[in-house]
Order: C-alpha cells, then sequence, then structure tokens
C-alpha cells in the first residue's frame, strides 16, 4: 500500500531523516514509535510531500509520489492529520467536514458525514459548533473525520492520543480500530506505547531518522532494550 | 431633515464602487495575503472596459449587460495576471509582491493610455434612470438610489457565495490554513486564482456601475485607491460586513464633507480614520494580522558587516571622480549627475527604514515632497536664504514624520503600508487644493540657490557633500548600537522587547530619521530645479523609491543607493519614449519574478559563484 524507502529530508544543513524506510500493506495498522524529536511528524509530512525530499522514495499504491503537490497526493487517497490538528476554528464542524470531501474512490471504504457522526457520536451534536468552540478531544476527532471525508485508502495520523482526556483516547482506539476493519491502512505516529499495542498490528521504532527495529510487538517485547534505548518509557 | 436626507442618500450611493473594491481587495487579502496595489487598475479597467461596451450594446439592456460583462472581463484579466505573475511571488517576502502589484499598475496605465486615449471619458446616462426623484423637497438622482438598492444586493449575494456554497468554504479555510487545505486534496491554485479573480471582478464590476456617476479617467486607479484603503483599515482588513459599514461611513462623512468643508474632504476623512485607529488597531470588524505568519518572511538574513578594505578604496576612488565631475563633465552630465545624488539619498533613506526597521513604507514621497514644500514655502512666504531653508527641510520633514509615525506606527504589517501611503495621499490633496498658499497644482516656481551656489558646478558640489554625507550618516546609524537594535525588533519583535528594547519607540525614530533624510533630499530638490510641484508627493513619487530599494537589493546596505543611480539614469534615458510605464512597468516584473535579490544582491550572488 505504502512504501517509504531512504528517505532523506533537511532542516537547513540539519538531517533530519536519514535514509527511512518502512512500509505499511493494505489493511494494515504500524505505529510510528520514538521520542520527541525522532523523525516521527518530519516522516508522515515526507510522505505527504508537504517538506522537500532530498532523497530517497515514496510509493503509494505502487506508484511513485516523490517530489508531487500534497493535494495531488491527497487526492490520490492518502489522508493526513496532522499532529497539531489544524481544524479551521472560524468554520462550523460541518463546514471543516466539507472542506475534506473528495469524490468516492473505488475499493476503499466510503465516509460521508453521516457515517462519520455515527463514528464519532460527539461531533454529530455540535454539528452547527465553530472548531474554536471544541473541546481538545473533539477537534482531534473533526480532524480525522475531515480527512476521512476524502475517503483515503490509507490514513496518516500524527500522534492521536496526544493532549486529549483519557476517556477520548479510549474512543479514539475503538474509531481506529473500526477504521481497520472497514480494510483502511494507517501509519501513525505515537509516543505512548500502550495506545499502540491496543491499535496497531505492527510497530517501527525510530531514532534519529532512521527505523532501528520493524515488526510487532510480541517482537518487540522480547528484545527489551529496543524500548529502553528509544523509546521514553 | 431635507438636505441631511438628501446627503446621506448621496453618501450611501457612493459607497457602492467603494465597497465593491474594497471587498475584493479584503478577500484577495485574507486568502492569498497579497495586499493587491494593482486593484485601484483593475476598477479603472472595468470603468474603461464598461463604458466601451455601452457605446456598442443598445438600450436599458445593453446598459446593464455591459456593467456584468465589464465585471467578468476584468475578472479573467485579474486571472490572467494571477497566472503570470503573482503565482510565482506567494512565497517571496511582502515587498516583492508588492512591487510585482505595482508593475502591474504601470502597465495598465500605459494601456488605458494607448486604448482610450488621455482624455476624461464622460460616462453615459443609465437609460430609463436619467431624472431625478424629489425626496422631502431635494432632487436625488434615480441613478443613485438605483446604486443604493443595487449595492446590499451585491453585498449578500457575496455574503452567500462566502457563506453557503464550497467555495466559500474553501476560502475561509484557506485565510486561516491554505497549506492544510493543500493536504485536504484542494488545488489551492485554483482557488487562488479564483479568489483573484472574484475580487478583481467586483473592482471592475465597481468600476462599470459608477460611470453614469463619474465616467472614466486616467487618474481613477490612484484616487479610489486611496479611499479603498481607507476603507480596509477602518471597517478591518478581511471582513466583509467591516467593508460595508466603513464604506457607507466614508462616503457618508465626505459628501458632508464637500457641503461644509469643502476644501478639507480628504482630512475630514482621515480624521474620522485616526479616530477609528486610535479606538481599535485593526479596524471596526477587523482580526490583528501578523506580519508573515503565513511563511511569507524570507531565510534570516546574514549580518550586515562592514565592507572590507577594497571595497572602500574602490568607493573613496568613485567619490573622488565623483565631486571632480565638474572639471570633465558636460553641463548636461552634471545636472543629471545633480538628480541621481539627490534621489540616491531619498532612495537610501527608505532604504534605511525597509531595510534596519523593516517597515515597509509607502508613502515615503511625504517627507521627500514635505521637505521640498517646506524648503519652497520658507522661501516664498518667509522670505528664508536658501542656507535656512535647507537646514529645516529635514527638520519639517522630521516632525511630519513623527506625526505620521505616531498614528501609523500603531498598526503594522499592510496596515501600517496602506496608513503611511494615505497619509502621503492625504499631504498631496492638502497641497493640491492649497490655493495661493502652496501653489494648488500650479506649483511654487522661482526657488533658485543663494547666488554663490547658483551655478551648476557649485550646486552640485553642495548637492554632493550633503547627500553623500547623509547616506554616510545612515550608514554609520545601521553599523551603531541603534541600528542593531532596530534589526533585532524587525527579525523577532517579542524576543526584542523581552530584552529590554522599546520597539515601537525605536521604530519610530527610525521613522523619523529616515523621513528628515528624505526631508533633506526634498530640499535640495527644490533648488536644483527651482520650483516644485505637488506630484512630487504622489504615490507614484513613494513607489519610485521603492523600486529602487528593491532594484538595488532590500537585504544589502548599499542596495539603496546604487538602485537610486541605476534607476534615476534609467528613468531620464526612458522617459524619452512615450510609453515609458508600459516598459518599465515590464522591467519591474522582469526582475521580482527572474533576479529577485536585486542589483546589488545578484551581484553578489554571481561573485560569489566567480570565487568559488
Amino acid at each position: 500500500m505504502l512504501e517509504l524507502e531512504g528517505l532523506e529530508v533537511f532542516y537547513g544543513k540539519a538531517q533530519i531523516l536519514q535514509g527511512l524506510s518502512l512500509s505499511v500493506g493494505p489493511g494494515e495498522v504500524v505505529a510510528l514509535l520514538g521520542r520527541n524529536g525522532a523523525g516521527k511528524t518530519t516522516t508522515l509530512k515526507a510522505t505527504m510531500q508537504m517538506l522537500p525530499v532530498a532523497g530517497g522514495q515514496v510509493r503509494f499504491r505502487g506508484e511513485d509520489i516523490t517530489g508531487s503537490d500534497p493535494y495531488r497526493v491527497a487526492r490520490a487517497g492518502l489522508g493526513y492529520v496532522p499532529e497539531d490538528r489544524r481544524i479551521f476554528t472560524q468554520l462550523t464542524v460541518r463546514e471543516n467536514l466539507e472542506t475534506g470531501r473528495q469524490a468516492a474512490r473505488e475499493g476503499v471504504p466510503r465516509w460521508d458525514e453521516a457515517a462519520l457522526f455515527e463514528l464519532f457520536p460527539n461531533l454529530a451534536e455540535r454539528a452547527e459548533a465553530r472548531g474554536k468552540a471544541l473541546s481538545g478531544g473533539e477537534q482531534q476527532m473533526l480532524s480525522i473525520a475531515r480527512t476521512l471525508m476524502g475517503n483515503p485508502a490509507c490514513l496518516l495520523l500524527d500522534e492521536p492520543s496526544e493532549g486529549i482526556a483519557p476517556v477520548i483516547v479510549t474512543e479514539m482506539a475503538r474509531a481506529i480500530l473500526r477504521l481497520k476493519r472497514e480494510g483502511l491502512s494507517v501509519l501513525l505516529s505515537e509516543q505512548a506505547l500502550p495506545f499502540a499495542r491496543a491499535v496497531a498490528d505492527r510497530v517501527a521504532v525510530i531514532d534519529h531518522g532512521r527505523v532501528v527495529f520493524e515488526g510487532d510487538f510480541s517482537a518487540l517485547d522480547a528484545a527489551p532494550e529496543i524500548a529502553k534505548r528509544h523509546l521514553a518509557v | 431633515m431635507g438636505p441631511i436626507l438628501a446627503q446621506i442618500l448621496t453618501g450611501l450611493a457612493n459607497a457602492g464602487a467603494l465597497f465593491m473594491v474594497a471587498s475584493g481587495l479584503s478577500l484577495i487579502f485574507g486568502v492569498t495575503r497579497i495586499v493587491n496595489f494593482a486593484h485601484g487598475s483593475f476598477y479603472m479597467l472595468g470603468a474603461y472596459i464598461g463604458w466601451t461596451l455601452m457605446q456598442v450594446l443598445p438600450g436599458s439592456f445593453g446598459f446593464w449587460s455591459a456593467i456584468l460583462l465589464a465585471g467578468i472581463a476584468v475578472g479573467a484579466i485579474g486571472a490572467f495576471v494571477e497566472i503570470v505573475i503573482l503565482r510565482r511571488v506567494y512565497a517571496a517576502p511582502e515587498l516583492f509582491q508588492l512591487v510585482a502589484t505595482f508593475g502591474v499598475i504601470l502597465i495598465v496605465q500605459d494601456l488605458a493610455l494607448m486604448i482610450w486615449g488621455p482624455q476624461d471619458l464622460l460616462g453615459p446616462r443609465a437609460p430609463g434612470l436619467r431624472g431625478v426623484v424629489r425626496i422631502l423637497g431635494e432632487p436625488v438622482p434615480k441613478y443613485d438610489l438605483a446604486l443604493i438598492a443595487i449595492t446590499p444586493l451585491v453585498a449578500l449575494a457575496l455574503w452567500a457565495l462566502i457563506t453557503r456554497t464550497r467555495f466559500g468554504i474553501l476560502v475561509r479555510a484557506a485565510t486561516q490554513d491554505r497549506e492544510m487545505v493543500g493536504a485536504l486534496g484542494v488545488n489551492q491554485r485554483w482557488l487562488f486564482t479564483g479568489t483573484f479573480a472574484l475580487g478583481c471582478a467586483l473592482a471592475g464590476l465597481g468600476g462599470a456601475l459608477q460611470l453614469p456617476k463619474g465616467g472614466a479617467d486616467l487618474l481613477m486607479d490612484f484616487t479610489i485607491l486611496t479611499s479603498v484603503f481607507v476603507v480596509v483599515v477602518v471597517g478591518g482588513m478581511g471582513s466583509l460586513p467591516g467593508a460595508y459599514l466603513a464604506s457607507v461611513l466614508i462616503s457618508v462623512v465626505g459628501v458632508f464633507g464637500v457641503t461644509f468643508l469643502p476644501q478639507s474632504t480628504l482630512a475630514l476623512t482621515f480624521v474620522v480614520m485616526v479616530a477609528v485607529l486610535m479606538w481599535r488597531p485593526f479596524g471596526l470588524l477587523g482580526r490583528e494580522e501578523v506580519a508573515g505568519e503565513m511563511g511569507q518572511v524570507g531565510p534570516p538574513e546574514d549580518p550586515i558587516r562592514p565592507a572590507g578594505w577594497p571595497v572602500r578604496v574602490g568607493v573613496a576612488l568613485a567619490l573622488v571622480v565623483l565631486a571632480a565631475l565638474p572639471l570633465y563633465g558636460s553641463g548636461f552630465a552634471v545636472i543629471l549627475a545633480t538628480d541621481i545624488l539627490i534621489f540616491c539619498l531619498f532612495a537610501a533613506s527608505l532604504h534605511f527604514l525597509l531595510g534596519q526597521a523593516g517597515l515597509v513604507s509607502f508613502g515615503h514621497a511625504a517627507f521627500y515632497g514635505g521637505g521640498a514644500y517646506a524648503a519652497a514655502l520658507l522661501v516664498r512666504h518667509a522670505g528664508a536664504p536658501m542656507e535656512l531653508a535647507l537646514l529645516l527641510a529635514p527638520l519639517s520633514a522630521g516632525l511630519l514624520a513623527l506625526g505620521i509615525g505616531f498614528v501609523a506606527l500603531r498598526a503594522s504589517g499592510v496596515y501600517f503600508a496602506m496608513l503611511t501611503l494615505a497619509f502621503a495621499q492625504l499631504l498631496w490633496s492638502l497641497v493640491w487644493q492649497g490655493g495661493a498658499f502652496t501653489g494648488g497644482s500650479d506649483g511654487l516656481v522661482g526657488i533658485w540657490p543663494a547666488r554663490w551656489a547658483d551655478p551648476n558646478a557649485i550646486f552640485y558640489l553642495l548637492t554632493f557633500a550633503l547627500c553623500v554625507g547623509g547616506i554616510l550618516m545612515l550608514r554609520h546609524a545601521a553599523h551603531a548600537p541603534f541600528g542593531y537594535a532596530l534589526r533585532a525588533a524587525r527579525d523577532n519583535a517579542p524576543r526584542a522587547a523581552a530584552s529590554g528594547l522599546d520597539v515601537r519607540r525605536l521604530q519610530w525614530a527610525a521613522f523619523t530619521f529616515a523621513g528628515a533624510m528624505a526631508g533633506l533630499a526634498g530640499g535640495l530638490f527644490v533648488f536644483a530645479k527651482g520650483s516644485v510641484f505637488p506630484n512630487e508627493l504622489e504615490i507614484a513619487r513613494s513607489f519610485d523609491a521603492l523600486i529602487v530599494v528593491f532594484l538595488g537589493g532590500v537585504k544589502t546596505l548599499s542596495g539603496g543607493w546604487v538602485g537610486g543611480a541605476v534607476f534615476e539614469a534609467g528613468v531620464d534615458w526612458l522617459t524619452r519614449f512615450e510609453y515609458w510605464r508600459l516598459t518599465l512597468g515590464l522591467v519591474v516584473l522582469f526582475i521580482v519574478t527572474i533576479a529577485p535579490q536585486g542589483i546589488v544582491g545578484t551581484a553578489r550572488a554571481f561573485w560569489a559563484r566567480v570565487q568559488r
């Protein structure tokens, strides 16, 4: 579904991604784990082509999308949910959803307003509220729902559990599992190991812009020094 | 009661065109973050195109279709301009965008001159709406009533478009976070083009709608621009209701001004603007605009270093060669060199303001012309000798800058740019309407240097000493702690403030200093030419200086005077052609898109490549 191969990204002279490679299979949920500054957000943004990729390749559904415009990447069926949510605070919940709307895609779960309100009942109650009036958790739901309106084949989720109430985190995990059941592929970045464990099939641990471990949770548990050295646990 | 009601109705009718142009400007700024200084030009095009169409299309139906078609045509022209020019400068610093839109102004001016000729065109009367209606005994033109009805309808349609359609939702979303809109699969390019075209179409519609009231002429682009800036500043950038409210307020105030204080129409408008601004710095319904919040701030600048000895020796040699010019140059060369030196000082003063303080002033001619008029008025009315006039010119301009800076520096970024332009235009209109005191459009003539300085060669040397001295003072200020503090405030105002710098006061001082230097240049100008006319205060003069700074390169210390020399010499040559504005506009656009680092910057980059 999605393959990153030898990605290199620079901020000025500092190299943030140093040849990062990983892949997400169809219907698979992969958690990108790592400390603050390890390169998680950069990986997702580079995948989306929102940052200039200096080396390597991003392939999505077999096609090389490296260097294309972010809007083309989104139209190819890659959905992006940013870390800081970035919902449009002056727009209502309904209007926010409208900004994400794209035509339905073949072989990919279809979403509309009604389906999303069912997935996130909190949003249904606040359909006419402005984005700025929502709580942090509601904003996170709206951000995900807005991207789902584009009927993506693969979702990039940047730290979905960050800074929201524990009750909402549980709800978020349930929603992600539901997406997985619908057949969506997901690449999510995460600092919290328990949340990743609850939703992901596989993990990729990154440090200093490189993947230092890739495998399922039993393999991760079998190598405790990985978590100790590369994760904030 | 009757007369007052009639006045209010006239004001409401006048508000129509103003609202359409202002809302278009606001809309474009919201999405693209570009202040379209060419918006007045699109308004002018709307009037001219509408006029032509009305000649062809007959009757009532023809009249109204002509207005609609003019709007559509101007929208299409706007789309063309956006695709060909603006797309290349979205990521560039503010100044580039402003200069690019100014290039468009120049080109449109000459194209309009070419196509429609220099004479003012009388707008045709609207069929079926020729007469007047008596309201409380006062005659009110029927067309005014039509305009009063049409404007809210346009406003309503615009409001529906923005709030009810997908396009409107995307426009509002892009106003807040355009990168995110792109990541959601929306092609921003077409969204930008669409918004720009819509904004231009509104301006064109406004231009065509006011034809029966005002006709079409070649000055209407700058005339409307000033009023529109005032409206946008008063109403708040990006707010449609604000634009409507402010258009009505400004128009009604303007109409009452004509009746009760005919000499001070513009001044009265400005009193209203200053009052609003003191109370709400971001307009009645506006929100704070943070400069550069959309990633338009260029990469961090390298620190400025004093030039090394080879450059110093070179400059010293060049100065000697320049000082000796009267020994070997022709009479014409000496006169031209005098003009160039004066212009260099003027440009260097703006360059200081822009480069060191990061303040993009669009009304720097206020101080150049202000200094010029101060000197001329002193000679004419107080019989001051040249020496005293030259001493008081920079002081007066400095005082002027102190006053204007007090108000304008309450705002920042685009508001600041618009305010400075509006103030310069106010000064221009005061001088224009100043009657016998300022000479009005006839200017003040016969102001010659003192006898000892009268020979061209001597006056040249005097100019040389004062201009080089002025430029060295500006350079010195940039390398003094004052310069460090200014650059700190420019690069990060909150941090500078946290380090104990009074940012606003620093900027105020820089504004005043630059104003005084421009005033010195203006004072010299009067004695070099023997006369002064209101066009030294014009918007075009301010833009000349901006283009020069841009030509020279903002991020280089020498950019101001290098650009000044090239520009003044180039314009002297260019103005021999009939359509020199067109040529200059094309050159400006060429530089904006091809060599955005300016002369000094490009030369430096070239030199760095050669050395490697």
